[in-house]
Formats: structure tokens, C-alpha cells, sequence
């Protein structure tokens, strides 16, 4: 029902459901949200500005500094981009090694998500229960790379450190281990009442609503659409590894939740595959410090989505131009969407389910075209609206 | 020790925010909150207002547009308080350091109590560094 008066409340960027700082106004009518205006920013830091003043090798320690969550996915795609203009490729095993570390980066951001969705909706037990297991993921990293979130793993021409024969046991040991249990939280998010009853239903995206607004990752798999650039752009490895995409159609936050839980599981047999197929060999070439001339578009499927970076290069030992484009950007008018005519507690968890990493996200100032425009809309106005789709 | 300070010391409210950092701190300092490490056995618990909280951790570079929301934060915050800059990036700013919109370490523009370096600085060092702020605190 309508009550007639809008309320403006504004979310961020300070608030507990975001670790971030996001802002986001929403219009409310009684327990109706009516508007959004996402506001970005607070993030801004001027990275590519700062691309374009470090060397390439410098830059692959800035890359990684876009994200702490998906770091591995921007050095994966930044050093793809040097090799292609300086034409090499990384040796084979470089590449299986690539894959493994993306991979087990994937089910470390799913698990992290799963446990913070938990969290939005209240069920804390959830949420540190998968986290503890996340655990596993990072001791993984540690003994590999010897650092738990900034791993420093890739470098133009191959990779930096190697996965020995000893570690190879000791990640499949643990592989088991998070195998029963994400089967164990599958099967939680599937039957407790606690997840349904907040989950099913909520932030609808419907799958035409998806591919005009330009969603990307599990965002835009949970509605259904087979899209992953692991399949239809393959890099790395990914050529020779099979895989399932994984695709839910229920369009809302449970189809999102369990788009990312069964992708961790395609994640540790992707890896398995990985430990044992891995050819023998060196794990890196040497590269020259000038790049020559030229643009190149790389892309890659980080956690939450194609990742896209572009670099034009002039000749000397840095980039002229760069550019990211983050999943997280490409999801937000698709956020808007879901949002608009749901209710007000249920915005922490629409929001927190497009797996938002405003870090990746604001490297660009956000111009309101709208700002002289004031619209607001009845309940009246925007079920007509609606009922028509 | 005043009773005020006794429970201060035994139990010490954290907020946390954001300044424009990578997001690595954060999701260490919210492991430090799980399970593995379980921070809240020593009275620590995260609080999402800033009026309810004694310690304020900071992440990450200052960038220019949200400097005025840290002040604000830390002026809503109730006497006596305490910042700890948690990160390369809150200490100094670096890698970011020459970027255009990033003014630099948190101490630009807030009085810090305790810095937390490491990038990212592992749960244990973060949990180190709040129990040393609260021997100071202790002892102030």
C-alpha cells in the first residue's frame, strides 16, 4: 500500500552490511523502495592515472592493489595484456599454474560471499562456519605464495613461484576436506528455512533485464544465461580443462547463492585436474623491459564476473594508457533494477548479492545525469509500470 | 583504574571503515572476527554505529572524497576514543602514495594511537596491535 510521502534514506558509506564505503540513496514509500541513486566513488583513488606512471613490472604489484579479493584475476589479465603486445606466452606450465591459483582464489571469494550473505540476513552461524573453512583456502595460499591475500603470483611471461610435489598433497588433502564441506552448506542453503524464507523471491532479475543491463558473472548466470569467459574466450589453461557453467533460473538471491556454491565444487575439480595434468617444464621467460607499440583488450572471469582491461603502450617501459572495467561496475545498473519495488530490510541482502567490490569498481568519476531531474514515482505508478512486463 | 576504564580496557568497541582501501585489510580483519582467530574472546566486538565504539580501525589510503566522512565518523565518535591504522596504506599511503585523489596515511588527518603494518597485515598482527593499544590505554 502506498502512504503517499517519499522518504530519502540514505545507506553508506559508512554501514555495517558493507565493508566498503558505498553509498546508495533510496527513496522509500512505507516499506517500499521507489528510487535508487547509487552514488561511487568514495574508492577513488586514481589507479590508472598511476598505471601510467610506473613501470610495467611495477605495475604488476598496482594491479594486484586494485582488489585484495580478486587479486590474482587483475594480474591475470594485466600481464595477459603485456604478453600479447610483446608476443610471448607463458610457458605451459605457468599456465596450469595460473589456473590453479584462479580457481582456488574463486572458492576463497565464494566462500567469503557466502559467509557475508549469511551474515545480511542474519543467520551469523553460517557465516562463521563458512569462514572457518575458508581458512583452508588461505593456508593453501600461504604455504604456496607466503602471503594470504596478496599472493604476487604472476609476472609478465609466466609466473613467480612453483607448486612442488609436496604442496601438490597437502592442497589435495584439503581439496577433500572443503569438498564435504561446501557439499554440507549446499545442502543447508537448499533446506533451512532461515536462507529460503529471505532468499527465494527476493531481487528479482529477470533474464531479458539481465543481458540489457549488461550483468555480468553469477549475477547474470543465476538468471539463467550461460555466460563465462572461461568458456567462450578461453585463457590461461582453460582451453584443455572441462568444466561445467554453472546456471540457475530462479532470478533471485537464492539462485545467487547457489549459482556461487556449485561453482566452488566445479572450482576443486577443476584444480584436481589441474595438480595432476600439470606438465613438467619452466615456469617462466625472460621478458624485455621495453614494450613495443600497440593496444591490446584482455578479458578474464575473475569471482564475480569478465573482467576487461585494455593497455596501449608508446615504446618505452610505460604503459601510455590503461584502462579496467570491473565486474562490479558492469552489475550495478543491475542492481538498481532488483532493488526497485522490494522492501526495505531486504536491501542488505539484494545488495550484498551482486557480491559488490567497490575497490574493483571506482576508478572513474560517476556524473548523475538525472541531477536536475526529481521524479518520484507512487506505488500506483510503478505497479502499472511493472505489470505490464 | 575507574570502573569506566576498567571495562574499556577489558572490553574495547571496534568500528572499522574503509577509506578507499584494496579490501584486503578488511576481509583480514573480519577473519580476525571468525572463528580461527575469534578476537571477541578477548571483550573485542565489532559495532556498526560509530556513537557505541572506543577504537575506530582504519583502512586504507585516504582518498579526497571520503576524508570528510572519516572526520565525521571519528567526531561522532564518544571520548575517550582511539584510532589504529591498520595497513601499509593507512600508515602511509603507499602504493597509492602519488596517486591524484589520495591525500595519503590516515595520521594526514586524525591523531593515530596504533599502526598495524603488513599488506595485508595477517589477523594475528591485527590482533597484536589492538592489544598492545589496550596496554596503553592501560597505562594512560
Amino acid at each position: 500500500m502506498s502512504y503517499g510521502s517519499i522518504i530519502k534514506v540514505p545507506f553508506g558509506p559508512q554501514h555495517p552490511a558493507l565493508k566498503e564505503p558505498g553509498n546508495f540513496l533510496f527513496e522509500v514509500d512505507g516499506e517500499i523502495v521507489v528510487d535508487v541513486k547509487p552514488r561511487i566513488g568514495y574508492n577513488h583513488r586514481g589507479v590508472e592515472k598511476a598505471f601510467e606512471l610506473r613501470t610495467y613490472i611495477q605495475n604488476i604489484y598496482l594491479a594486484e592493489r586494485i582488489c585484495g579479493i580478486c587479486s590474482d584475476a587483475h594480474t591475470t589479465c594485466y600481464t595477459q595484456a603485456i604478453e600479447e603486445l610483446l608476443g610471448v606466452e607463458a610457458p605451459p606450465r605457468a599456465r596450469y599454474i595460473r589456473v590453479i591459483i584462479a580457481e582456488l582464489e574463486r572458492i576463497h571469494s565464494h566462500a567469503l560471499w557466502v559467509g557475508i550473505a549469511a551474515h545480511e540476513i542474519g543467520f551469523d552461524t553460517l557465516f562463521m562456519y563458512v569462514w572457518r573453512d575458508r581458512e583452508t583456502v588461505l593456508d593453501m595460499f600461504e604455504m604456496i605464495s607466503g602471503n594470504r591475500i596478496h599472493y604476487a603470483m604472476n609476472t609478465i611471461g609466466g609466473v613467480r613461484r612453483d607448486i612442488h610435489a609436496d604442496m601438490v598433497s597437502k592442497i589435495k588433502k584439503g581439496l577433500d576436506l572443503l569438498e564435504k564441506r561446501l557439499k554440507y552448506y549446499l545442502n543447508v542453503v537448499q533446506t533451512e528455512q532461515t536462507i529460503l524464507k529471505r532468499a527465494v523471491g527476493v531481487g528479482i532479475l529477470k533474464p531479458k533485464d539481465a543481458v540489457d543491463l549488461c550483468a555480468v558473472g553469477p549475477t547474470l548466470r543465476a538468471s539463467g544465461i550461460k555466460n563465462d569467459v572461461r568458456v567462450d574466450d578461453p585463457y590461461a589453461a582453460y582451453d584443455e580443462i572441462a568444466f561445467n557453467v554453472i546456471t540457475h533460473d530462479g532470478c533471485d538471491v537464492l539462485s545467487r547463492i547457489l549459482v556461487r556454491c556449485e561453482e566452488m565444487l566445479e572450482s576443486i575439480k577443476i584444480i584436481r585436474y589441474g595438480l595432476d595434468s600439470m606438465p613438467e617444464g619452466i615456469i617462466r621467460v625472460q621478458v624485455p623491459m621495453k614494450v613495443p607499440q600497440g593496444e591490446v583488450v584482455s578479458r578474464v572471469e575473475a569471482p564475480r564476473g569478465e573482467l576487461i582491461h585494455y593497455a596501449k603502450s608508446n615504446g618505452t617501459t610505460k604503459p601510455e594508457r590503461y584502462k579496467v572495467r570491473s565486474p562490479t561496475l558492469g552489475n550495478i545498473p543491475a542492481l538498481c533494477k532488483m532493488l526497485l519495488g522490494g522492501y526495505v530490510a531486504d536491501i542488505p541482502i539484494v545488495l550484498a548479492g551482486i557480491d559488490p567490490c567497490f575497490a574493483c569498481m571506482d576508478r572513474m568519476a560517476f556524473v548523475d545525469v538525472k541531477k536536475n531531474k526529481e521524479w518520484v514515482w507512487t506505488m500506483q505508478q510503478l505497479r502499472r509500470k511493472y505489470a505490464k512486463k | 583504574m575507574n570502573l569506566f576504564k576498567w571495562a574499556r580496557t577489558k572490553s574495547p568497541w571496534i568500528i572499522h571503515f574503509n577509506t578507499g582501501g584494496c579490501n584486503g585489510c578488511d576481509i583480514e580483519l573480519t577473519a580476525a572476527l571468525t572463528p580461527r582467530f575469534d578476537l571477541e574472546r578477548f571483550g573485542i566486538l565489532l559495532e556498526g554505529s560509530p556513537r557505541h565504539a572506543d577504537v575506530l580501525v582504519v583502512t586504507g589510503p585516504v582518498t579526497l572524497q571520503v576524508k570528510d566522512r572519516l572526520v565525521r565518523i571519528y567526531e561522532q565518535m564518544p571520548e575517550p576514543k582511539h584510532v589504529i591504522a591498520t595497513g601499509t596504506c593507512a600508515i602511509s599511503g603507499a602504493p597509492f602514495k602519488e596517486c591524484y585523489n589520495v591525500h595519503g596515511g590516515i595520521d594526514i588527518v586524525l591523531p593515530v594511537d596504533a599502526y598495524v603494518p603488513g599488506c595485508p597485515p595477517k589477523p594475528e598482527a591485527i590482533i597484536d596491535g589492538i592489544s598492545k593499544l589496550i596496554q596503553k590505554i592501560k597505562k594512560e
